[in-house]
């Protein structure tokens, strides 16, 4: 095991830097750029059962530290997610893969990730029940203990791959929700997805997203992430994925610090395509200078 | 794509609202008239991108019109500053479609990827046709340059204050072969419907990563979701569904 590397749930990473799903797509956009087995996996485009174009645009809004997004689920479909984008895949990435799953019932969440866990590509499943963006169904799943846990038993049902509960932090208590997870199999949890917000434009006076509320991610997010990634990360017993607005080497650091096992990168890829690799060539200096040798043995370190 | 630091040469306005930006740096990944840069500006999270209006070994000419905050800052930045941006993003034209009488249509800020386009089929031996539209003569910009290429374009503003009144559709009843335009959606829509040849139209989109990742800029075409971003800016007009 190289000193960057973590175990998540049986599966060795080489290290702990995951670009977050719905911000590279399935692998290619930045295949193109720089060899993206450099990372410790990556995160897919949220799947649903059924094609989804996702919300009309603007689906985009600048943010102070950050940005707004309220794409909507749009993704190609589970079926040609394994007909035409893991073979894809396959040629540039060669690391079990997180796939991501989004639905709007909870047996399409079954099926979806039955479908995909048959997929030997796929190391683990994330499930979505925390998107902000569309209607009757998403977030509505990740805001109540009992759903999570209905959603989760569901997909626990079909799978014995690690499974991953990505959880809203658009509710009171984060932890009910974490230990509700738990408690009904989860495998590890991660958080947190974007926060609910919005922007108004000043000369149309109408809100600048056509779907008018949108995620917020980035920077402006990190502390809020960082504090539930602190508080979840106390209460369970699996690991922890802390993600929300992680831009450089220290602020993964910060994150596990926190209680993380792994770190995912989600806006800082959009603005700056090469925020991975950067992040990771980084990495070992900033281990060395805080005298750390072996990455794992800073998860959780802040608690004392 | 690639990502380099460019440094700004000129900042300076051709209008009131629309500012030309020189920058110098590499331009090597710019292979087609009708693709964008994609501009970091201090103290804002997003890249802004801007269509190339026209490059020349290593100088890239960008035209920006005032928008929000993001394009606000940029017309403060001083001539030695330096940005980092995103080059060669997008498909461009194709020139290879052009055939002998292609008609170039821009409206507003569109004007600026036809001007590249229009020297780059200069040198391949084309003439083509020009027309440029405007509001009014107070918003014209980049209509010497064309004259400098040796064509005449013909310039229309809505008020009739200089060239032909109207929009640039009063101005279309010439026969071409091709039809290449950038402009608004509804301006791209009624040159489109307007033309009896086939075309290619850049589009306009908020976007959130400018290189295909973030699905910010999707829309609905013939052949199902496209990104303005990677699969576009430029699409055939064939492509394009109107009614969304």
């Amino acid at each position: 095991m190289g000193r960057l590397s973590v175990n998540l749930c049986g599966i060795e990473l080489s290290n702990p830097i995951i670009p977050a799903s719905g911000t590279f797509g399935y692998g290619h956009e930045f295949a193109a750029l720089y060899d993206i087995n450099c990372l410790g996996t990556f995160s897919m485009k949220g799947t649903t059962r059924q094609p989804r174009f996702g919300n009309p645009t603007p689906r985009i809004a600048e943010a102070p530290a950050g940005m707004l997004n309220a794409v909507g689920l749009q993704n190609p479909g589970v079926d040609a997610v394994i007909a035409e984008e893991l073979p894809r895949l396959a040629k540039v990435f060669h690391k079990p893969v997180i796939a991501n799953v989004s639905g709007f019932s909870v047996e399409e969440y079954a099926e979806v990730s039955a479908k995909l866990a048959a997929q030997p590509q796929v190391g683990w499943l994330e499930v979505n029940i925390s998107c902000p963006n569309v209607h009757g169904g998403g977030m509505s799943f990740g805001t109540e203990p009992a759903a999570a846990a209905e959603v989760t038993r569901a997909v626990r049902n079909v799978t014995d791959k690690p499974l991953i509960l990505k959880l809203s932090p658009n509710v009171t208590d984060i932890v009910s929700i974490a230990r509700a997870c738990e408690g009904a199999g989860a495998d590890a949890l991660s958080l947190i997805n974007t926060v609910l917000a919005l922007r108004i434009d000043l000369k149309t006076r109408r809100p600048v997203l056509a779907n008018v509320t949108g995620g917020l991610s980035g920077p402006a997010v990190f502390p809020l992430a960082l504090r539930m990634v602190w508080q979840v990360s106390r209460a369970v017993k699996i690991p922890v994925i802390g993600l929300g607005g992680v831009s450089s080497a220290e602020d993964a650091v910060e994150m596990m610090l926190a209680g993380a096992t792994a770190v995912q990168i989600g806006a800082a890829n959009l603005k700056d395509p090469f925020a991975c690799p950067n992040i990771l060539r980084a990495l070992p200096g900033v281990l060395d200078r805080l005298g750390v040798n072996n990455i794992r043995d800073i998860i959780g370190g802040a608690h004392g | 794509m690639r990502q380099r630091v460019f440094t700004i040469i000129e900042n300076s306005p051709l209008t009131d609202r629309v500012s030309l930006l020189r920058l110098r740096g590499d331009c090597s990944e710019i292979q087609r008239p009708g693709q964008f840069v994609d501009l970091a500006l201090p103290g804002f999270f997003l890249r802004r991108p801007f269509s190339v209006c026209d490059w020349t070994g290593d100088e890239l000419r960008l035209v920006y019109e005032q928008a929000g905050q993001g394009t606000a800052r940029l017309r403060d930045l001083p001539a030695g500053e330096k940005l980092d941006l995103l080059t060669g993003l997008g498909n461009g034209f194709d020139l290879s479609r052009a055939g002998d009488t292609p008609l170039l249509v821009g409206g507003g800020s569109g004007v600026s990827p036809l001007l590249g386009l229009a020297r780059r089929l200069r040198k391949q031996g084309v003439q083509p046709r020009v027309i440029l539209g405007f509001g009014r003569v107070e918003e014209l910009f980049l209509t010497e340059d064309f004259y400098r290429l040796g064509l005449t374009p013909t310039v229309t503003t809505e008020d009739g204050s200089f060239g032909i009144r109207g929009l640039v559709t009063a101005a279309m009843d010439v026969p071409h072969s091709f039809l290449y335009a950038c402009g608004p959606l509804g301006m791209l829509r009624a040159v489109s419907e307007k033309s009896p040849a086939p075309g290619q139209l850049s589009l306009d989109a908020r976007m959130g990563c400018g290189f295909g990742a973030c699905m910010g800029c999707s829309i609905r075409t013939v052949n199902g979701p496209k990104r303005v971003c990677k699969d576009g800016p430029v699409f055939d007009k064939e492509e394009l569904l109107w009614d969304d």
